[in-house]
């Protein structure tokens, strides 16, 4: 019998809410993260996409200046949200050689690299910051994070585009039940609010061109969605080996109950429009839960209102679950949050735990009309509670590359 | 040109920004790396901070030989000259 993992402590800071508690209020109420951008920037190079959905509180009003100074943005936050999830989890003494760090990004440092290439162009190679390689390093987040806290039993990056920070909790549930690791912070961060990563998304057509109405564009499932909104932030998860967790008396969440992770081998950005893939890690991840399909009562749904994403997601559903899908109420909280790429996977299993500890499923904005190809039971307008007894919800990601990643929670 | 006491204080200055050390406990006899605890790679950065506000060149083989506050104050003095 594999080792049971449960989730002990919860951190964020989202464009909804720079902390978990008022994230979640604002996620059971329906709010939207996404604003006009005012930098000079976006004139400056002319961007096509004139908003996104940047952290309500900034970094530099939680770290110390000197610690924000030698950390790229996106280590900045994962720094915050790791905190917080430490802090609630109340670890005090732990073996920090049985604690690791799984920590996952999309993109890494970009800020870091692209302040960088300015300043040599601009002032010479003199001037290139020698904390810029630590700064800019993908595993930077993670790096930061065992730094901080002190995790000694290995820190780890998985990058898997949009999938990282899902991927992220598959490691750390593997850390632990492999033996290598009894506490795991596993999270994702990602801060891409920078002119070229909008540029590049935007190339490619993944992004929603509603500069005239940003907090209505994030609307997965409409009928009228016209791709996602760009955000950033981090999410963080303690994951604890079950008797870890029991012989402390900490409070728990709910149980990491499976995970799994899947690629399509299908095309490099395009979803296979069977869901093959997806219907793949679905099955693979209710399997390792040992979950029954009729115990499923919520998805958080990756969701990101493009017009091409959105309905394969449906497809695998229901391909996994037949007619059950009906019957489960379904959140698709980038609505509210915006894509938080790497991040975005840590971010809605935060909520998704939440989801299951307190029985409410949070709502989806925007949705006026329903596309009639994805008639999935959307929670719109207020929480949908869950039933008591036992319940399992799923939070899936998927990310250019084919990758699909699938978490399955299950209360405890 | 700056006086011995204005590059002391513009050091003390560049330090508390990289390191958040009091710009007081940044005095002459301290060794940066025993008494003020800064690592190589803040230590190259406040080099090149402080090139730029004396408008100075500190070559990298130098950097080693700046031990104490006030080997860079004199250093920076001299090269200034």
């Amino acid at each position: 019998m594999a080792r049971k993992v449960v989730i002990t402590g919860l951190g964020a800071t989202t464009p909804i809410g720079g902390d978990v508690p008022t994230m979640w209020k604002n996620a059971l109420k329906g709010v939207s993260g996404a604003h006009t951008l005012t930098e000079e920037w976006v004139a400056k190079y002319e961007l096509p996409v004139h908003f996104a959905a940047h952290v309500t509180t900034p970094a530099s009003e939680v770290l110390t200046r000197v610690e924000a100074k030698r950390l790229d943005p996106s280590s900045q936050f994962a720094v915050i949200a790791a905190r917080e999830a430490w802090k609630d989890s109340g670890l005090e003494d732990i073996d920090n050689d049985r604690f690791a760090v799984a920590f996952a990004t999309g993109i890494g440092g970009v800020w870091t690299l692209l302040d960088a290439w300015d300043t040599l162009r601009e002032k010479g190679p003199r001037r290139v910051l020698p904390m810029t390689v630590p700064m800019l390093m993908p595993n930077g987040a993670a790096a930061a994070v065992s730094l901080d806290l002190g995790a000694r039993a290995g820190a780890h990056t998985p990058v898997s585009a949009c999938a990282s920070g899902t991927e992220a909790l598959h490691q750390g549930l593997e850390l632990i039940r492999s033996g290598k690791a009894d506490v795991v912070m596993a999270g994702g961060a990602e801060a891409a609010i920078h002119p070229l990563p909008i540029a590049a998304f935007s190339s490619m057509q993944a992004l929603s061109r509603r500069n005239d109405d940003p907090e209505h564009a994030s609307r997965p499932y409409d009928i009228s969605r016209d791709g996602f909104v760009m955000g950033e932030g981090a999410g963080a998860l303690v994951l604890e080996a079950e008797e870890h967790a029991l012989a402390r008396g900490a409070r728990i969440y709910g149980e990491l109950a499976g995970t799994s992770v899947t690629a399509d081998a299908y095309h490099i950005t395009a979803p296979d429009p069977e869901g093959l893939g997806a219907t793949r890690a679905l099955k693979a991840a209710l399997f390792d839960a040992r979950a029954q399909l009729e115990d499923v009562v919520h998805v958080n749904a990756h969701a990101t209102s493009t017009p091409v994403g959105d309905r394969p997601e449906y497809t695998a559903l229901r391909a996994t679950f037949g007619d059950h899908v009906d019957n489960l109420a379904v959140s698709a909280t980038k609505s509210q949050t915006g894509h938080l790429l790497g991040a975005s996977g840590a971010v809605e299993a935060v909520m998704t735990v939440l989801a299951i500890y307190e029985r409410q499923a949070p709502v989806t904005i925007n949705l006026e009309n329903q596309d009639p190809e994805i008639p999935l039971d959307v929670v719109t307008g207020k929480p949908r509670i869950l039933p008591a007894g036992d319940i399992v919800a799923l939070s899936n990601s998927f990310g250019f590359g084919g990758h699909n990643a699938v978490v399955v929670v299950r209360n405890h | 040109m700056a006086s011995n006491e204005e590059i002391l204080a513009g050091l003390a200055e560049i330090v508390n920004e990289e390191t958040g050390l009091a710009p007081e406990a940044v005095e002459l006899d301290k060794s940066f790396t025993d008494d003020l605890d800064i690592d190589s790679i803040s230590m190259m950065t406040i080099v090149v901070n402080a090139e730029e506000k004396f408008g100075v060149r500190i070559p990298d083989e130098e950097v080693k030989n700046l031990k104490t506050v006030g080997d860079a104050v004199s250093f920076i003095a001299g090269a200034q000259a």
